[in-house]
């Protein structure tokens, strides 16, 4: 471990202190002077009118401050960010997202009306006495049974529920593959709906200034100029200055917190009718039905094979779910962060993908950790040992076989994507090595021995991360650019604030961008801050999600820091009396080269804001800089994950024996925090495929509406993971740090080596996520039978 | 109708005016402004509003602020001493046990709890202790290794 505080140093986290003393400052610890608070009133319906809403017994409350509906909030609906077309060339269907719901809720947990207290108390008791008479509807609410002939219609204007009916890849080139096939391999699988449940509970407080006319809203955000955007210009008509978006400490949000919601902007807009401070705090059972859920896809695929198992094509149909209304990033995730990803890390020369996005009376779908990246992975890599079963052939040998080789890099895949660099073989072979494959059989037939079913089960990821080059997703239907800016403000005495879009809640931001900063400057870490999630400081930003921190607001960074050096070059020079271009910068020393003369990057700091002796005419005082950095691709993080498991056959309970991962992200800055964000996103991906999903009844009730019934994965359900970064990382091509991303990478390629190892201890050939041990008491015992005949 | 509740926290006395239905995790966030001990859910199981109540670990969401008339409470805010973190804080920061921070202050109080009463838990016990304490974002991985140390720490 490189000692230090630079890159590639393990420095431990300086967000920590403030984190174990309960010192933090999340959403709901703000209290402003004078708040009220506020209750959303929900729909318990998934698809009803609103008949009439009665307010005479809720105003008449203790405590009771206001409460408005739908029909008095008239304000803009909330936007989508990404316009999909159909493969007929014919936009998608985009049905109004209100605020509040105007004449329809359509889906449990849809806000009817707001209700404000003087109290929390208060509030709620006022909100339980509002009277609103419903007249109930049919709900579609199965992906499967919504694109029926004859379901519950969602909208009107989307005919079979359909929101759009989207393509990508050369269709007849795989027609004209699987034609002239010698073997084909077909799997039929879903993947499960998933609810993000970050430990902090959304929150939202709104504000309005008498004095100024500004708003100001606290909200659990990972973007809040992102949120200033939408809400200001789309929702609420406020220009961004008299508008300010605080996202202080946030307690996890894994895409979850990326969107605009509703009850963001029912706080703002009500502070401004009653003047006063309004704080609204999500209970886990409103965010159960109020958070966008995540994943939710049912699709077949089939791989066309030459006979000596190298893949010709493939073919996949998706029906994907986006809930009953578009959430800001929905429709980009089953397209663009999906099909995309559909070559992995194999050289499958054609590739024709069909999505159809499917609205449903439930709670909207949207990105959740790893976004659309999962669900290709999932799909791939169960069909690639679907495909080592059809051939019988080793899963590791028909994957090497496949694999996109290090000489073909730049390599265009068939669906739109151009990979800068990688080296599958490697992490294949680390992973391959960790787990010590070649023992698997001798550990098998011990664990029989012992009466259980051990399997072993490999996975081999690639993402599409750093999300993103904005004039590429411009030209797909991105109604946004995803660029990062970064403000390095030098003091006087040499001190470090940073101003980053970039926006932290729990990747350590505050350590890995000081490392940065204190390798590029020299800077000890003590005497930089960085500065993230408030519009009132920050000049931009386009936040935190798709792995793009470091990719993106960390080369935004880099850029910055090196217009300050070549500043403090040209200050150097001239107290040196020196050429310019002489003047190196090293170990924080501005140095002419080859001589013993130098500055120290503190006397240059404060030479430029006490110019006496100064450059004047060329040269400005002061010492800060701004960048902004739109990536030229996206960045390419890959990997091999590889369970092993231990079935019991007589209760179906799964022990996970070892989970092992090797991942090449390029460069590292901070490994321990890497780690971290692998070991965190292994557990929300085993989540997935052993433990969590999201079930609404057929009425569009929400039965896993708590931790009672939605099965959050706890402690004991995992092992360590032994994770190791590969050894012949490469870094990325195109950016200044060679960073890649590591933020989704574990729940990306856990789900498939899980289920992939179940299948193998039981010898079946697929089996949708979640694993539970009924399912697989039920294979075990079937296996069991089959093997009896 | 309001009742006035008493009782020791973080060493210090305090009492305030509270509704019969007052959780004490509400009387310890908002009547007493100690806000690092958070609320995670609402059917009492995540386990980020652990704090010790007569030196056990208690969910302070299932319990009514009156049940603590004349109780002695630590929360996280009571642990460091001096400046200096406890064992276990230092333990968490030490192997990388937290990372967005949420869970942390329930999953330290319940860790000092646990090596109170096994001085040196194996990784099969600390993951079993952890039940009733949920954490979304690093996988238990750094927890158990940190509760592990800082039983060593405390030793």
């Amino acid at each position: 471990m490189p000692e230090g505080t630079g890159i590639g140093a393990s420095v431990r986290r300086r967000e920590d202190a403030r984190f174990l003393t309960g010192s933090g400052t999340y959403t709901d610890d703000i209290n402003r002077p004078g708040q009220t608070y506020a209750v959303m009133v929900r729909s318990p319906h998934a698809h009803a009118k609103i008949k009439k809403i009665d307010k005479s017994k809720a105003s008449a409350m203790p405590g009771f401050v206001a409460c408005f509906t739908g029909d008095d909030m008239k304000v803009g609906g909330l936007p989508c960010g990404w316009l999909v077309k159909n493969q007929d060339g014919t936009p998608m269907v985009e049905p109004p997202h209100p605020v509040l719901a105007q004449e329809y809720v359509r889906h449990v947990g849809d806000i009817v009306a707001v209700v404000i207290g003087e109290t929390k108390q208060q509030a709620r008791d006022a909100a339980d006495a509002l009277v609103v008479d419903y007249g109930v509807m049919p709900a579609a609410v199965s992906l499967k049974e919504a694109v029926k002939p004859g379901a519950p219609q969602v909208w009107e204007q989307a005919k079979g529920n359909i929101c759009y009916d989207w393509g990508l890849g050369d269709k007849a080139a795989v027609d004209a593959a699987f034609a002239k096939a010698a073997k084909v391999a077909k799997l039929d699988l879903v993947n499960n709906r998933l609810i993000p449940n970050a430990m902090e509970p959304r929150a939202a407080i709104g504000e309005f200034d008498r004095a100024t006319g500004d708003y100001t809203l606290y909200t659990t955000s990972q973007n809040p100029h992102v949120i200033r955007l939408l809400m200001g210009a789309f929702v609420l008509s406020i220009p961004e200055s008299k508008l300010r978006i605080v996202a202080p400490d946030v307690g996890g949000g894994f895409g979850s917190k990326i969107f605009h919601y509703a009850e963001e902007a029912i706080v703002t807009w009500a502070t401004g009718q009653i003047k006063k401070p309004i704080k609204w705090t999500a209970e886990r059972s409103e965010s159960f039905m109020s958070d966008a859920h995540g994943r939710d896809h049912v699709s077949h695929a089939e791989m066309a094979m030459d006979k000596d198992g190298k893949f010709l094509a493939l073919r996949v149909e998706t029906l994907a779910n986006m809930g009953a209304y578009l959430s800001t990033f929905s429709t980009c995730v089953p397209t663009y962060l999906y099909a995309t990803l559909l070559a992995g890390v194999y050289t499958t020369p054609a590739i024709f993908c069909n999505v159809k996005a499917v609205f449903t009376n439930t709670v909207p779908v949207d990105a959740y950790r790893g976004a659309g990246r999962p669900e290709a992975t999932f799909m791939l890599e169960r069909l690639v040992d679907v495909c080592a079963k059809e051939m019988k052939m080793d899963p590791a040998e028909i994957r090497r076989k496949n694999f996109i080789q290090p000489s073909q890099f730049p390599y265009q895949t068939p669906v739109a994507l151009q990979y800068d660099t990688g080296n599958y073989d490697a992490t294949l072979d680390m992973a391959l090595k960790m787990i010590d494959y070649k023992g698997f059989p001798a550990r098998k037939e011990a664990a029989a021995k012992k009466g259980k079913l051990r399997g072993i089960g490999i996975s081999c990821y690639i993402e599409a991360c750093g999300i993103a080059p904005s004039a590429v997703v411009g030209s797909l239907g991105a109604r946004a650019g995803l660029y990062e800016c970064a403000n390095v403000r030098v003091h006087p005495t040499g001190s470090v604030s940073i101003f980053t879009g970039s926006h932290a809640h729990g990747q350590g931001h505050e350590t890995t961008f000081a490392q940065v900063v204190s390798e590029k400057l020299g800077v000890p870490l003590e005497q930089i801050d960085i500065v993230h999630g408030d519009t009132g400081k920050i000049a931009f930003g386009m936040g935190t999600y798709g792995s793009r921190s470091i990719a993106v607001g960390g080369a935004a960074l880099v850029k910055a820091l090196d217009k300050v050096i070549a500043k403090g070059k040209k200050i150097a020079a001239h107290l040196m009396e020196a050429s310019e271009k002489d003047v190196e910068f090293k170990d924080g020393k501005f140095q002419v080269a080859g001589t013993d003369k130098a500055k120290t990057f503190g006397e240059v700091a404060l030479t430029a804001y006490v110019p006496h002796n100064y450059p004047i005419t060329e040269l400005e005082p002061g010492l800060e800089e701004q960048a902004f950095y739109d990536p030229l691709n996206f960045t390419y993080p890959s990997g091999c994950y590889i369970a092993e498991v231990e079935i019991d056959k007589d209760t179906g309970t799964i022990e996970v024996a070892r989970f092992v991962a090797s991942d090449d992200f390029g460069k590292i800055i901070n490994p321990m925090i890497v780690e971290g964000q692998v070991h965190g996103g292994i557990a929300q991906g085993l989540g997935q495929a052993m433990l969590e999903t999201c079930v609404y009844d057929k009425d569009g009730q929400l039965l896993t509406g708590s931790y009672n019934d939605y099965a959050m994965p706890r402690a004991d359900d995992f092992p360590s993971f032994e994770v190791q970064h590969s050894d012949k990382p490469t870094p990325c091509t195109h950016n200044p740090l060679g960073v890649k991303g590591c933020g989704e990478a574990g729940a990306i390629g856990s789900p498939p080596a899980l289920i992939n190892a179940i299948c193998n201890a039981l010898g079946v050939g697929h089996m949708d996520m979640p694993a539970t041990n009924e399912k697989i008491w039920r294979a075990a015992n079937a296996h069991a039978a089959r093997a009896a005949e | 109708m309001p009742t006035t509740v008493s009782m020791t926290v973080n060493g210090k006395k305090v009492s305030g005016q509270v509704e019969p239905r007052t959780l004490l995790v509400q009387f310890i966030r908002e009547t007493l402004g100690l806000t690092g001990t958070h609320v995670g859910c609402d059917t009492s199981q995540c386990g980020a509003c652990v704090v010790h109540v007569d030196g056990k670990s208690v969910k302070s969401c299932t319990m009514l602020a009156a049940q603590a008339e004349g109780a002695n409470v630590l929360t996280i805010e009571g642990l460091a001493t001096d400046g200096k973190l406890h064992p276990m804080q230092e333990a968490f920061r030490e192997h990388h046990g937290l990372q967005c921070g949420f869970c942390t202050p329930g999953m330290v109080m319940s860790a000092i709890d646990l090596v109170k009463n096994n001085k040196n838990p194996s990784e099969h016990e600390i993951r079993e202790w952890l039940e009733g304490n949920i954490c979304r974002c690093t996988g238990y991985h750094n927890i158990v290794k940190a509760i592990a140390a800082g039983a060593k720490a405390m030793a």
